[in-house]
């Protein structure tokens, strides 16, 4: 019984495959450029569950395969990526916005002034 | 409990940290300017790439003083080695360019911010973090701080369409490849259990012989490499490079297309970890130990870069348009380059090849991005290609400058962009890949036709009417005569700046490789 309910650091990265799987399927069928950006927040997402859950089993390790309880790396970078995350969303919204003020669409369909 | 940094560590962030201080600098004093007075913001900045240049100088001088071949700084996160150094120099010769291009520029497009040069200093510090990082972490940042500020600078023409197009384009598919490049260091650092790219080369073999884990290596390299070869704008992953080229101020374009450029391949040839020769000792890190899988997957995407590339240039009718084009085919060129300088052990040529090119390229693409730059006055844009007709009537001395960076572009001999060339093809086929060297001159002489399609337009068509003399302003004939001396002179004379590559390379103490430096 508690077996089953063990959950391993495989569950996590299966999660964060399917949650990138997600986020990349969602930019490539998406048209909404909002909807885009949150696929992409869905992907960095992804990759914070990945870091934290490879983190945690690095320090189960035994320090002489570089794990231990100092093996911090997987949650300092997730840390990192959560700001990333957030500069490239207020940077994005902001040339949405500039976009939006000069043609009045989010659709990516009709960003289509530079072509070949 | 402090990590107990020492001033070695302090000194080889200085270059970085200067142009952090400098770009907050303009910000401040750009509250300051009245209208007419915004030209200053450009002397700032233009002060700040100076000091940081000599801040580089320094370290580079110190380094010399302890004979150090390299320095190790911030807990092995920073790796200042003459790779790092010579790309330093390289970013900061195009920004100091770019700058001089940009003052009359932006008073004639009427957005003379300060923000814009404190941009272009911040995108260059992320450069740096790019070319010195030892760490994925590090690494990872200094290309989000690159990009995120030049996703604004595409944009910076706020109330043209074109530009907020550009911008748009380039944040969505340069966020969404950073995301899958960030998915492939996780697992990287999964699989290792270190951020560190010694450590990571280190542990990749074990992985890769003793079998579960392997296919986890394979789909993280695959990643890694698509975020890599996004920002470099290889085939298939070069969509945004056309729009965010043509879209962008012209100014911008030329900081884009060398600055930009020379940041991504500084990163990935860190990251590829091409083999490394510290006084007789090779050394590897990085994906190298994967190259058997990888060199493939390069192959393919240079060939298809190389076709697409110098195809989809032949019908183009914008210039800029047409250059991000040709910009892509060089890409090419140089990821064959980089086969040949991975494909075997030690055969650092292929690698040499590329620092060439990419030097020579900074300067006779910036020269070019230049001329289209000074053809923008009052109401004419100036980069459709019949903005060129018959300029050589109009600005002789441009139209010299532009024919001798487009025959350079093409690779003709005695100019700067022969021998970055001429180093790669000898690579390939010292390496024995006579096929791909074969194809790689026969697109070069392809790629002739639409630089000289440039020139026809400028000496052959006639100009319309009512165009006169063009204004060009002190800063950007500095800037054109610094770039077209640069393509002569590294043409004439390449063999000051061979050996500067091969000392990138550390190539200069050991005797067998003294040869090839001749």
């Amino acid at each position: 019984m508690d077996a089953m309910l063990h959950i391993s650091t495989l569950h996590y990265l299966v999660l964060g495959a399917a949650l990138f799987l997600l986020g990349v399927i969602g930019v490539l069928t998406r048209r909404n450029v909002v909807i885009v950006l949150m696929s992409i927040e869905l992907i960095l997402n992804a990759v914070n569950l990945n870091l934290v859950a490879l983190s945690r089993y690095w320090q189960g390790m035994p320090a002489r395969l570089g794990g231990g309880a100092q093996a911090l790396h997987g949650q300092v970078f997730a840390i990192f990526v959560i700001t990333d995350a957030a500069a490239e969303a207020a940077v994005g919204l902001g040339i949405l916005i500039a976009f939006f003020r000069n043609k009045e669409t989010v659709n990516v369909d009709e960003v289509n002034l530079l072509k070949w | 409990m402090g990590p107990g940094f020492t001033s070695v560590d302090y000194m080889m962030a200085l270059p970085v940290t200067l142009l952090a201080l400098f770009a907050l600098g303009v910000l401040l004093i750009d509250l300051m300017l009245p209208d007419e007075m915004k030209w200053f913001n450009a002397i700032t900045a233009f002060i700040g790439v100076l000091f940081s240049a000599y801040a580089a100088v320094r370290f580079d001088l110190f380094l010399r003083s302890r004979d150090w071949p390299y320095a190790f700084g911030f807990m092995y996160t920073m790796l200042v080695d003459h790779f790092a150094l010579y790309f330093f120099y390289l970013f900061l010769a195009g920004t100091a360019i770019a700058i001089l291009m940009s003052v009359s520029y932006l008073e004639t497009e009427h957005e003379n911010h300060g923000e814009y040069y404190a941009l272009m200093l911040l995108s260059v510090a992320g450069m740096m973090c790019m070319a010195a990082g030892f760490d994925v972490v590090l690494i990872f940042i200094g290309l989000e701080l690159m990009a995120i500020s030049t996703y604004v600078l595409v944009g910076f023409l706020r109330r043209d369409r074109r530009s907020n197009e550009a911008a748009l384009k380039y944040l969505l598919l340069g966020a969404f490849s950073s995301g899958i490049f960030a998915y492939g260091l996780s697992l990287l650092y999964g699989l290792t259990g270190s951020t560190n790219l010694y450590q990571i080369g280190g542990h990749l073999p074990q992985i890769l012989q003793s079998g579960p884990y392997k296919p986890v290596a394979i789909i993280a390299l695959v990643t890694t490499l698509t975020g890599l070869l996004f920002k470099i704008a290889a085939i298939p992953f070069h969509q945004w490079a056309p729009d965010a080229y043509e879209g962008a101020p012209t100014s911008i374009t030329g900081f884009m297309s060398v600055a930009v450029k020379a940041a991504g391949w500084a990163m990935l040839l860190r990251i590829l970890g091409f083999s490394y020769n510290f006084n007789g000792h090779i050394l590897f890190w990085g994906l190298l130990p994967m190259r058997s899988i990888y060199i493939p997957l390069l192959v393919f995407v240079a060939v298809a870069t190389m076709t697409g590339a110098n195809f989809a240039a032949l019908t183009q009718t914008n210039t800029k348009r047409l250059l991000a084009y040709s910009s892509i085919a060089h890409v090419g060129y140089m990821l064959l380059g980089l086969i040949a300088g991975t494909a075997t052990d030690f055969n650092p040529d292929g690698i040499k090849g590329i620092l060439i090119y990419l030097l020579v390229y900074t300067f006779m693409n910036l020269g070019a991005f230049g001329v289209i730059t000074s053809l923008r006055h009052r109401n004419i844009v100036g980069d459709e290609l019949d903005d060129l007709n018959g300029l050589y009537s109009r600005a002789p001395v441009e139209a010299v400058l532009m024919l001798v960076f487009m025959l350079s572009l093409a690779g003709i001999p005695p100019l700067a962009g022969f021998w970055g060339k001429y180093f790669i093809f000898l690579s390939l086929i010292e390496s024995g890949h006579y096929v791909l060297a074969a194809l790689g001159v026969l697109y070069s002489v392809f790629g002739l036709y639409y630089y000289l399609k440039i020139a026809n337009a400028m000496f052959m068509r006639q100009p319309e009417k009512g165009e006169e003399h063009l204004p060009v302003s002190y800063a950007m004939r500095a800037a054109l005569a610094v770039t077209g001396f640069a393509t002569l002179f590294i043409g004439i004379m390449p063999n000051r700046f061979i050996e500067l590559a091969g000392w990138a390379l550390n190539l200069a103490q050991n005797p067998s490789m003294a040869k090839l430096v001749q």
